[in-house]
C-alpha cells in the first residue's frame, strides 16, 4: 500500500504540474510533491512493507539504500528548482517539472522492482525523462548534448534488453515454470546455463553501464552534465546513476548465486580501473567546470564498480560511497549552477575569485571538492577510506595502489580547476543586467546537503550503518 | 517446422548485407521496413497456440515498423532537404564485407554456445547476433542522423529476433520489452530528428562537433 502510494505521488504531481498554467506557481509543486515523498519513503523505511502486485514491487535492502539516497536528493533539488526557476522566467517550464517528477517516479521504481522486465522499464523510464531535461535551454550545444545522450542511452538500454534476454534464457532448460522475479532468479540460478549468464552479465553491465557512466560508456556525460542545469545534473549524477548501480548489483547477485563471483568481480574490477583513470586523464586542465563535474561522476562510478569488484567490506563502502557521492554531487552540481548563474560562463577563463563573488556558493563549491576528493573529515573519506583498506586485506595489493594513485591524479586534476575558480579576483561583470545572488531559494539545498556530507564524515548514524550491513549481507548469497 | 522459421531469417540476414551496401537513403529506408514488416511475422510462425493477443502484438509492431517509422523518416528526408545518399565513414564495400564476416562469425559463434529447445536447429540465434551487428556497423560507420536511427532500429530487430526463442516461457517480457523499445524509436525519430534539423539546417552528425574535449 505505501509503496504503491510512493510511486504515485509523483506521478500525479506531475499531472498536476503539466495542468497548471502559471509559470511561476508551477515550479512550487516539485517541493511539495517532493516533502510527501520524503516522509512516505521515512514511513516506508520504518514499517517494511510486504511486498505488492505479486511480489513484482518491494524493497530489498540495497533498493532500500537507494530510496533514501534519491529522495533525499530529491527534496535538496526541489527547493533549489524554485529558485532557479526564478532566474529563468523567460523559459516555459511545462516539460522540465512534469519530466523531474516522472524522473522521481521512475527512480522510485527502480528501487522496489523485484522483477528483471519491470526494473529495465523503470530505468528506461528514468533515462526517457531526462532527454528534455537536457534540452531545455534549447541551444543548438543542449540540442547535441540531447542527440548523443539520446542515442547511447538507447544503445545501452537495448543491451540491457538483450542480456535481460540471455538471463532468461541461461535459466530456461532447467526450469520448468521460469519467472522473471530476482529471488526466483536467484534461487534457481545454480542451475542456470553458465555460458549464457556469462554473456549476460556482460551484456547487462554494459547497458546499465552506459547509465551508470562506466568509463568506456561514459562520452554522453560531460555533454548532458555540461549542458543540462546544474539541478538536473545533480540528479542525474547522485540519482539515475546510483538507480543504475543498483540494477547492476541485483543482476551481480543472481550472478553470485550461479557461481560466477570470481567472473563478474574480475569485470568489475576492470570496469572501474578503466572508469578512474579515464576520468583522472581528462580532468587534467579541464577548463569546464560542469565538465569536469562530470569526469568526477566518472570517477566516483569507477569507485562504486572496483568496491563491487573487491567485495566484502568494500561493497559496504562502496554503497556507503553511493550515498556520499549522491549528496556531495547535489552540493558541487547546485553551486556550480550558481556560479555559473552568477557569471554567464563554466568556463575558467572567465571564472576567478567566486568566493569573493558568491561567498556561500563559493565556498561550498570549494567544500565540495574536497568531499568529494576523499579528503577528511567528510563522508567520502570514509567509504573510499573502507575501501581501499578491504583492498589491502584482501590482498589486492596492486589494485589497491592503482586505485591510491588514480585518486591522487584525480585530486590534483580537479584541484587545479577548482582553485583558478574560486579564488583570485572576479572580473568585471560585462552585464549589468546579471544580477545573481545568493538567495534563501538557491542557498539553503547547498547548505543542507553539506551537512549531510559533514555528518556522514564524522557521524554515520545507527539505522544507516544497519542498513548498510544488511544490504551487504543481502549481496553475500551461496552460489 | 524449421523451414518455415529460417526462411525468413535467411531473407533477413540478406537484407542486412544488402543495407550495409545500399548508397541511396530511400533504399535503406524501405530495407529496414521490410526487415520489420518479416520480423513482426515471426512469433505467428513460432508459436503453436494463436491467440488474439499475439496477432494483436505482431499487427501492431508491422504497422509501426512498416509504416510509421519509415513515413517519419521520409518526411525528415523530405524536411531536411538533405542529399539522398548515405555518406558512409567507411566505405560501402569495406562495411557490407565486415557484415558478411560478422555474419559468418555469428554461425560459427552460436554454433559452440550450448542451446535449449527451440534454439537447436533454427537460425534464430545467429541472425539475432548478426543483425545486432548489423545496426552497430551502421550506428557507429555511418554520418546522418536518419542513418544512425535506422542503425538503431535494425540492432533493436536484432533483438526482436532473440526474443522469439522466449515468446513461450516469458511472452510478457518479450512483448512489452519490443512494443517500448519501438516506444523509444519512435520518441528518438521524431522529437530530435526535427530539433537537430531546425538548429542546424542538416541533419549531419558531422556539425554536432562543439561539444568534445
Amino acid at each position: 500500500m505505501f509503496l504503491a502510494i510512493l510511486i504515485f505521488i509523483p506521478v500525479l504531481a506531475a499531472v498536476a504540474a503539466a495542468a497548471i498554467t502559471s509559470n511561476v506557481l508551477r515550479p512550487w509543486i516539485m517541493p511539495i510533491a517532493a516533502s510527501l515523498h520524503f516522509a512516505v519513503m521515512l514511513t516506508v523505511l520504518d514499517l517494511n512493507p510486504a511486498p505488492i502486485w505479486g511480489g513484482w514491487v518491494g524493497l530489498d535492502p540495497p533498493g532500500k539504500l537507494v530510496l533514501l539516497l534519491t529522495s533525499t536528493l530529491f527534496l535538496i533539488c526541489s527547493i533549489y528548482t524554485v529558485g532557479y526557476l526564478r532566474y529563468r522566467t523567460e523559459r516555459s517550464n511545462r516539460v522540465l517539472i512534469p519530466c523531474l517528477l516522472i524522473f522521481l517516479a521512475g527512480a522510485t521504481l527502480v528501487t522496489c522492482s523485484q522483477q528483471l522486465g519491470l526494473m529495465w522499464i523503470a530505468v528506461e523510464t528514468t533515462a526517457l525523462s531526462t532527454a528534455p531535461m537536457i534540452y531545455f535551454n534549447r541551444t543548438p550545444r543542449s540540442i547535441e548534448a540531447t542527440w548523443k545522450y539520446l542515442l547511447l542511452s538507447s544503445v545501452g538500454i537495448a543491451l540491457a534488453l538483450l542480456g535481460s534476454f540471455f538471463l532468461v534464457y541461461a535459466s530456461l532448460g532447467n526450469d520448468p515454470h521460469p519467472t522473471l522475479l530476482f529471488s526466483h532468479l536467484v534461487r534457481h540460478a545454480g542451475m542456470a546455463n553458465a555460458v549464457w549468464l556469462k554473456i549476460a552479465f556482460v551484456f547487462l553491465l554494459v547497458g546499465y553501464g552506459t547509465k551508470m557512466g562506466l568509463a568506456p560508456m561514459h562520452t554522453w556525460k560531460p555533454d548532458a552534465y555540461g549542458e543540462a542545469p546544474g539541478v538536473v545534473g545533480a540528479l542525474l549524477a547522485g540519482g539515475l546513476t546510483s538507480c543504475a548501480f543498483l540494477a547492476i548489483l541485483r543482476v551481480d547477485r543472481v550472478c553470485i548465486a550461479g557461481g560466477l563471483q570470481a567472473y563478474t568481480s574480475h569485470l568489475f574490477i576492470a570496469m572501474g580501473l578503466l572508469s578512474m583513470a579515464v576520468a583522472a586523464v581528462f580532468m587534467l586542465g579541464q577548463k569546464d567546470i560542469k565538465r569536469m563535474l562530470a569526469y568526477s561522476s566518472v570517477e566516483q562510478m569507477g569507485i562504486l564498480a572496483l568496491g563491487a569488484g573487491i567485495g566484502g567490506p568494500a561493497l559496504y563502502g562502496a554503497l556507503l560511497q553511493m550515498i556520499n557521492n549522491g549528496l556531495t554531487k547535489g552540493m558541487l552540481f547546485l553551486s556550480a549552477g550558481n556560479i555559473h548563474r552568477s557569471y554567464g560562463s563554466k568556463s575558467t577563463d572567465d571564472v576567478h575569485g567566486a568566493m569573493r563573488r558568491l561567498p556561500l556558493s563559493g565556498t561550498i563549491f570549494m567544500l565540495g571538492f574536497l568531499a568529494i576528493t576523499g579528503s577528511p573529515p567528510f563522508g567520502p573519506f570514509v567509504s573510499v577510506f573502507t575501501i581501499l583498506n578491504a583492498a589491502f586485506s584482501r590482498h589486492f595489493f596492486f589494485i589497491g595502489a592503482i586505485f591510491l594513485l588514480l585518486l591522487l591524479i584525480v585530486f590534483i586534476g580537479m584541484g587545479r580547476t577548482v582553485l583558478i575558480v574560486v579564488l583570485g579576483r572576479p572580473l568585471p561583470r560585462k552585464h549589468r543586467n546579471n544580477v545573481y545572488r545568493d538567495g534563501l531559494l538557491t542557498g539553503l539545498p547547498l547548505i543542507l546537503s553539506f551537512l549531510l556530507v559533514l555528518m556522514l564524515g564524522v557521524h554515520i548514524p545507527p539505522f544507516l550503518t544497519h542498513m548498510l550491513h544488511q544490504a551487504q549481507k543481502f549481496m553475500e548469497v551461496r552460489p | 517446422m524449421h523451414w518455415s522459421i529460417n526462411t525468413p531469417l535467411v531473407i533477413v540476414l540478406l537484407l542486412n548485407l544488402f543495407m550495409l551496401s545500399v548508397s541511396r537513403m530511400r533504399s535503406l529506408i524501405y530495407s529496414a521496413a521490410a526487415q520489420g514488416v518479416i520480423l513482426s511475422a515471426l512469433p505467428l510462425l513460432l508459436e503453436k497456440r494463436i491467440d488474439s493477443m499475439i496477432i494483436i502484438v505482431a499487427l501492431v509492431t508491422a504497422a509501426i515498423k512498416g509504416l510509421l517509422i519509415p513515413q517519419m523518416l521520409h518526411k525528415a528526408l523530405r524536411d531536411a532537404q538533405i542529399k539522398r545518399e548515405v555518406e558512409p565513414l567507411i566505405g560501402f564495400l569495406p562495411t557490407m564485407l565486415l557484415g558478411a564476416l560478422g555474419t559468418a562469425v555469428s554461425i560459427t559463434f552460436a554454433a559452440y554456445l550450448p542451446m535449449t529447445q527451440t534454439g537447436s536447429s533454427t537460425l534464430i540465434i545467429p541472425a539475432s547476433f548478426s543483425t545486432v551487428l548489423t545496426g552497430f556497423l551502421l550506428l557507429t560507420t555511418r554520418y546522418k542522423a536518419i542513418t544512425q536511427v535506422i542503425g538503431y532500429l535494425i540492432l533493436e530487430n536484432g533483438i526482436y529476433i532473440f526474443g522469439m526463442l522466449l515468446l513461450a516461457a516469458v511472452p510478457f517480457l518479450v512483448e512489452l520489452g519490443i512494443l517500448l523499445d519501438l516506444f523509444v524509436g519512435i520518441f528518438v525519430v521524431s522529437i530530435i530528428l526535427n530539433h537537430i534539423n531546425e538548429a542546424f539546417s542538416s541533419l549531419d552528425t558531422r556539425q554536432l562537433t562543439a561539444l568534445k574535449e
